[in-house]
């Protein structure tokens, strides 16, 4: 198993999946503090449209055309569940499921009606993902990984998304401090002089690049599992935001290798002999994991909470 | 036939029994759903339906299975539907277990259960997909939805199923509307807040399982919230915005299934959808109170009203009037002549501002309350704020009117 097929095959959908998991539990950890983690899920909703259209417009599957438009949808989304909120005095809950539901209606639409049979955007690919197939044709074993040639031939996957996980962990060092301060307090932030409504919009700005990094990989509706499963188990570990960061990077790595072997090799064991979907399994642990986490994790109840609460 | 005489045929019924049954269905399922869907909305907890119907997905995929494994076609409506009951009713009660339990907020908790349950059932369908029944199971189409080849009794299932949750909401509509507003009213009134919320929750499963071949699980929670939301531009009383929402519900599912006939390669999901956020925006825009367009047109009519209350205190003041906008009103309403000049008329229209601004000054003076005091915008003539007698109290203080613009 661990062998050339191994490194073939397994190697860089693990690794794809770890990434987006890390790149998309990083912001998440921010926006279930902020109480907006149902932003991830209409993000992953709008991520289809804004593929779409950049497709319609450029002809092709380039991956800056496509972050673009995706970054753009989100942005488009952003304004338009502000301005259902501010116009018609909507609650944002409701805004937000106005919003959403129709852009990835129109994407849907707009997805079937167009010529998309030359390359492989389809509705059931942007709900699913297709995680085993960004295998590594090239590879000849785990020397493959000194050999330029070889290298060469890794998906494009890998380097955009190790480049988004990159940027996602940069981003939240540079901006620690405003950005804690904006989660915890966001009057006090204000006083001290920190834009608390641009932080936010760059927050969700940059939840929008994670995940349409991770659509690729797992697909629109998984990625929200990344957003919230792990950074939530993270939440009910520890009260210190430090901590959860890296609780949440542990449990989105453990997801993304555990749920990727057991789609892989779990039907072997039970002797069926086809996988099963690998971003679906992987969205399975994370809950597994978060279940746990509910029961059992040493600060799962609120602070001051009775024991025995109903 | 062309796209539009397809269409117009479906709109009349007169497309096949079937598709007239899931016009009908569709049109039901939608007033049930918009009608339904405002109590949820007025009780801020619109998109717990969204959890509800993504956890639908691994029912289905496990009633199927089962159903294969007994022997079964597998492909049965009714059993399809039960499966995905069941596992909606545990995702509900998850999302409700988790907030209430841990220290976690309801939208973790909702968007947990909505990804994890979708999940699983994703992978629930790829093992169908290589069981030897499966190739042709077509469980993808309750993602989207989808009418097209819809066999008849699937489609009175339907049909039967919009009828039973309009009927629910029927019945149900006083209590859930006290609870909506007031739940403490509500109980002290004596009524079961928990029992009620809970016949909500149990009437939004319902319309979202019935949804689930027609709109698909991704969508149908548009269907109960985009009808509510639209709803509330055009009224402002509850069971107003419970009827304008059913018949815009209503609308949209006829009209999406209809639109859908016409067009069979495309799901039934997304149109309708569509449908009621065209009807959305239309109200968004048009909406005679809430709307963008009544709100500009307010902003227009209060900034000409400042313009020309205070070009007239120009007047009075002897002032030369110089911003554009003021002066464009003035010369409109006749109050000044081309050359800037105040008219006979302005100059009384001038007086009478800058009296009725003496008499604001002194009546604010007089009554230090809130209530008249507040009232003080330099825009409403004190006329329609105190009595003719209040008024003869501060024109003695003022003393005799004087001719305005200095001259005699």
């Amino acid at each position: 198993m661990m062998g050339s097929a191994f490194v073939q095959l397994s190697l860089t959908p693990i690794l794809i999946g770890v990434l987006s998991a890390i790149a998309c539990a990083l912001p998440g950890n921010f926006l279930i503090l902020r109480r907006q983690a149902l932003i991830g899920d209409a993000i992953s909703h709008v991520v289809l449209p804004g593929i779409v259209v950049a497709f319609l417009i450029t002809g092709a599957t380039a991956s800056m055309s496509m972050l673009l438009g995706a970054a753009g949808a989100a942005v488009v989304a952003v304004l338009l569940i502000e301005a259902i909120k501010r116009l018609g005095r909507i609650e944002p809950g409701a805004a937000m499921g106005v919003a959403f539901t129709s852009m990835f209606a129109a994407g849907v639409l707009l997805l079937e009606q167009s010529d998309t049979s030359t390359v492989h955007l389809d509705v059931e690919h942007a709900l699913m993902g297709n995680l085993e197939s960004l295998i590594w044709f090239k590879a000849r074993g785990w020397e493959s990984l000194f050999d330029p040639a070889a290298l060469a031939g890794l998906p494009p996957e890998l380097p955009r998304i190790a480049a988004v996980a990159l940027l996602m962990v940069l981003l939240m060092l540079v901006f620690w401090r405003p950005l804690k301060l904006s989660t915890f307090d966001e009057g006090f932030a204000g006083t001290v002089g920190v834009p608390t409504g641009l932080m936010g919009f760059a927050l969700v700005v940059a939840a929008a690049v994670a995940a349409v990094a991770a659509f690729d990989a797992v697909g629109s509706i998984i990625v929200i599992a990344m957003f919230i499963c792990p950074p939530a188990a993270a939440r009910l570990m520890t009260n210190r935001l430090e901590v959860q960061i890296l609780w949440s990077v542990v449990f989105a790595s453990l997801s993304a290798v555990l749920g990727y072997v057991l789609a892989g090799y779990g039907p072997l064991w039970f002797g069926a002999d086809h996988a099963v979907s690998a971003a679906g399994m992987i969205a399975a642990v994370s809950g597994v994991i978060l279940a746990v986490a509910c029961v059992a994790a040493p600060h799962r109840t609120r602070l001051g909470a009775p024991k025995d609460a109903g | 036939m062309t796209m539009v005489d397809t269409f117009l045929t479906a709109l009349m019924l007169q497309a096949g029994y079937n598709a007239a049954l899931v016009a009908l269905g569709a049109g039901l399922l939608g007033i049930a759903a918009g009608a339904g869907g405002t109590f949820l909305f007025l009780r801020k907890r619109a998109l717990v339906s969204d959890a509800v119907a993504h956890a639908t997905l691994p029912g289905v995929g496990i009633a199927f299975i089962v159903m294969v494994l007994l022997g079964g076609d597998g492909r049965s409506l009714p059993g399809l539907l039960l499966g995905s009951a069941i596992s909606a009713t545990i995702g509900l009660l998850l999302v409700e277990w988790v907030a209430r339990r841990t220290r976690l907020a309801e939208d973790a908790a909702i968007g947990a259960v909505l990804s994890v349950f979708f999940g699983i059932g994703i992978v629930l369908l790829t093992v169908i997909q290589t069981m030897s029944r499966g190739k042709q199971a077509g469980l993808e189409s309750f993602l989207l939805g989808s009418t097209a080849g819809m066999l008849y009794q699937d489609a009175v299932v339907i049909a039967v199923g919009g009828g039973l949750a309009l009927l629910a909401v029927l019945l149900l509509r006083r209590p859930m509307t006290l609870v909506a507003f007031d739940p403490e009213y509500a109980a002290a009134r004596g009524l079961e807040v928990r029992l009620i919320d809970l016949a909500m929750m149990g009437l939004v499963l319902g319309v979202t399982v019935i949804g689930l071949k027609i709109v698909g699980l991704i969508l149908i929670v548009a269907m109960l919230i985009i009808p509510a939301v639209t709803a509330r531009f055009w009224t402002d009383r509850t069971e107003h915005v419970v009827l304008v929402a059913g018949a815009l519900g209503g609308v949209s599912g006829y009209l999406g299934a209809a639109l859908s006939a016409s067009a069979p390669g495309i799901p039934t999901g997304p149109i309708i959808v569509l449908v009621a956020f065209g009807l959305f925006l239309l109200s968004l825009f048009l909406a005679p109170k809430r709307g963008v367009l009544a709100a500009l047109l307010r902003h227009r009519r209060f900034q000409l009203r400042v313009h020309r209350r205070q070009g007239l205190l120009a007047l009075a003041h002897g002032e030369a009037v110089l911003d554009p906008l003021t002066i464009r009103v003035l010369r409109r309403d006749g109050m000044i002549r081309g050359d800037l000049v105040p008219t006979e008329a302005g100059r009384a229209r001038a007086a009478k501002a800058l009296r009725d601004e003496r008499r604001w000054e002194i009546a604010r003076k007089i009554h230090q309350d809130e209530a008249i005091h507040g009232r003080y915008d330099g825009l409403t003539p004190i006329e329609t704020v105190l009595t003719r007698d209040e008024i003869a109290e501060i024109d003695r203080r003022i003393g005799r009117p004087v001719v305005a613009g200095g001259a005699a």
